[in-house]
């Protein structure tokens, strides 16, 4: 296509036309995309956006590695919604979750972001490719129902509904207006607010489902090390250089980064004494560790303006001075 | 009677069945043009025979833009100049669909000029139907890139000097293989071009001229809309075939109107088929993309 803004409407012309489909894109390219990972949320279309991060704002780093985008992945189009976001940290996990990611989609009926970073985007290492039969696949909730029947936006307990595509036979009408259940626009407070609380509701209430990470030796630590991406690869070094040295570290690498794992890390704060939150970026998810620490465990940010990775060294004194 | 024995006694208009009529009254303004080109829209799908669930409607955003909604077909009001890849993406996925796209002059060459350009660059089969009121009509009355040099509007208050578009010449330019001009005036006319571009491959571009009232006549002190019908009806001259260079349209000016293009190109599924085969002979498979098959 001509451009992102393009990409990423074409996209989801392509999914109510019966297609999977995502884009990919790196920095200036998401910003531009922002209007319509809105817009598929308010429409409720599955598909998935790819951002390699990169150094910004602006054009900033092109090629040079970055988390810069993590807050603008869960904020950056206008009005309220909640998104899923995932985060590889290698080539192998750049498969596996992109499956993941598709499956998500379909499932909750969202967008889902794929937030890769510069060097896992560039990174070459072994991937096994699993036989097509064994590639687990979350269908499109397609309706069963007969046009007569059926509700654009109807739901049921999970509060996502089924879906149907152009050329059906059903003429449904779909706009990014607020809408009711028919799909027709109805610019109400009250229909405003029962759209929005269940478009947050249905990834929320979710949460538990959708959390994944990778914890180690989080029983008995002083400091728990949280990162995710490239950063958590680097992380892994100064941890490794810190139980070295005798200190109890553990380890929390989050893979959904969006809905936050808040439950987790409250649980978390409740038996060490500090997060060390190494990141590509001036200090995004650190907040979000703080917040759901609430105090109980210290937050030290360990920031970066991006360009290249952590040197361990830096994330090994963080800890140190946690662990005092 | 009874009040429903005198509604059974009114008859039907024909081409309600293309209408949603739980979403009437619409929006538009009285002496608005719209309407009347989505009647003649209606008309075309009456006559050209193509099955109604295999034809998709998209609009932008605007007044035009709230065309999909009214139309009893899958209807899809996406965000503001993006009607077009949108279309694009519906198209990709599902060839057997006919697929239309119908906004504003703001919409598709405004905000959305690149696309417009591109799709008819490209010769992906939609067809497209670009309602042109000079203004952006919903937001206030604002200038756009078709206003005419000394037009009066809510951000240019003392006269519009910007060159306007001559949206005919930029979509024939950019590879159009359809592409004509009428009025909401010109409703036979409208209505049979709109039939022709369901039997044409490729991009087609109709531009429809139509009285904005509220906003564009009134400001500029050009009467009502049935003073805009007059004028379309004084001032419009049939030239079929004429060079879309010189077809642009003034303040007030004589308006031509007519088809412009009418040529065969290669559209882009049958390009995409061509290299592919060429490069790939027969390890090209051209795959359904319907994930519900």
């Amino acid at each position: 296509m001509e451009d992102e803004l393009a990409a990423s409407i074409t996209i989801l012309g392509a999914v109510w036309g019966g297609a999977k489909a995502f884009t990919v894109t790196s920095g200036p390219g998401f910003s531009l995309m922002m209007e319509h990972i809105g817009y598929a949320a308010m429409t409720e279309t599955p598909c998935v956006f790819v951002d390699v991060q990169r150094g910004g704002p602006s054009t900033g780093l092109p090629t040079l590695p970055a988390q810069g985008d993590m807050m603008q992945a869960r904020w950056g189009s206008h009005g309220d919604y909640e998104i899923i976001a995932l985060c590889p940290n290698s080539p192998q996990e750049c498969f596996d979750l992109t499956i993941r990611a598709f499956n998500l989609s379909e499932q909750y009926r969202t967008p889902v972001m794929f937030m890769m970073d510069e060097c896992v985007g560039h990174m070459t290492e072994k991937v096994v490719i699993p036989p097509a039969d064994q590639v687990d696949i979350y269908p499109r909730r397609h309706t069963s129902r007969p046009p007569e029947e059926f509700k654009l936006f109807q739901t049921g307990g999970d509060l996502v509904p089924e879906m149907v595509h152009a050329g059906e036979g059903y003429r449904f009408h779909l706009t990014g207006l607020t809408h009711d259940e028919r799909g027709y626009p109805a610019m109400t407070p009250e229909t405003q607010d029962r759209l929005v609380r269940r478009l947050q509701a249905k990834i929320l209430n979710a949460s538990g489902a959708l959390a994944s990470y990778e914890e180690e030796a989080t029983e008995n630590a002083d400091v728990i090390v949280v990162s995710y991406g490239i950063t958590s690869r680097v992380a892994q070094r100064a941890i490794q250089m810190a139980r070295e040295k005798g200190l109890k570290v553990g380890k929390l690498r989050l893979i959904t980064v969006w809905p936050f794992p808040e439950s987790k890390i409250r649980q978390l704060a409740a038996r060490t004494k500090a997060f060390v939150v190494p990141e590509l970026n001036l200090g995004q998810m650190v907040r979000e560790v703080e917040r759901a620490a609430g105090g109980v465990a210290k937050t030290i940010p360990v920031s970066h303006a991006g360009g290249t990775v952590h040197r361990p060294e830096v994330i090994l004194k963080a800890i140190e001075e946690a662990a005092r | 009677m009874t009040e429903p024995d005198v509604l059974a006694q009114v008859p039907r208009n024909p081409v309600e069945p293309f209408l949603r009529m739980d979403r009437m009254p619409h929006i538009w303004c009285p002496g608005c043009g719209i309407g009347t080109t989505v009647n003649c829209f209606a008309r075309s799908l009456l006559e050209c025979g193509l099955p109604l669930d295999q034809v998709a409607i998209v609009s932008g955003i605007g007044c035009s833009g709230r065309v999909a909604g009214y139309l009893q077909l899958d209807s899809f009001h996406t965000t503001h100049g993006r009607a077009i890849p949108f279309a694009t993406g519906l198209k990709l996925a599902n060839p057997s669909l006919h697929v239309v796209v119908y906004s504003g002059d703001g919409d598709l060459s405004a905000i959305g000029g690149n696309h417009l350009i591109h799709a008819a660059r490209r010769n992906i089969d939609i067809k497209v139907v670009c309602v042109n009121n000079f203004i952006y009509a919903m937001t206030g009355g604002q200038s756009g890139p078709t206003t005419p040099a000394t037009a009066t509007t809510s951000t240019s208050p003392y006269g519009a000097f910007e060159p306007s578009f001559n949206l005919p010449q930029l979509a024939d330019a950019a590879g159009a293989v359809y592409v004509a001009r009428w009025t909401a005036f010109h409703v036979r006319q409208l209505a049979r071009s709109m039939n022709d571009v369901f039997k044409k491959k490729g991009f087609c571009f109709i531009e429809v001229l139509s009285p904005c009232p509220t906003l564009y006549e009134r400001r500029n002190k050009l009467g009502e809309g049935l003073d805009t019908m007059k004028y379309y009806k004084e001032k419009s001259k049939i030239r079929n075939g004429a060079p879309t260079s010189e077809v642009a349209v003034g303040m007030r000016d004589e308006i031509i109107v007519g088809k412009f293009v009418d040529r065969e190109r290669p559209d882009y599924s049958e390009l995409r088929r061509n290299q592919m085969t060429a490069r790939l002979g027969n390890a090209y498979v051209e795959e359904p993309a319907c994930v519900c098959d």
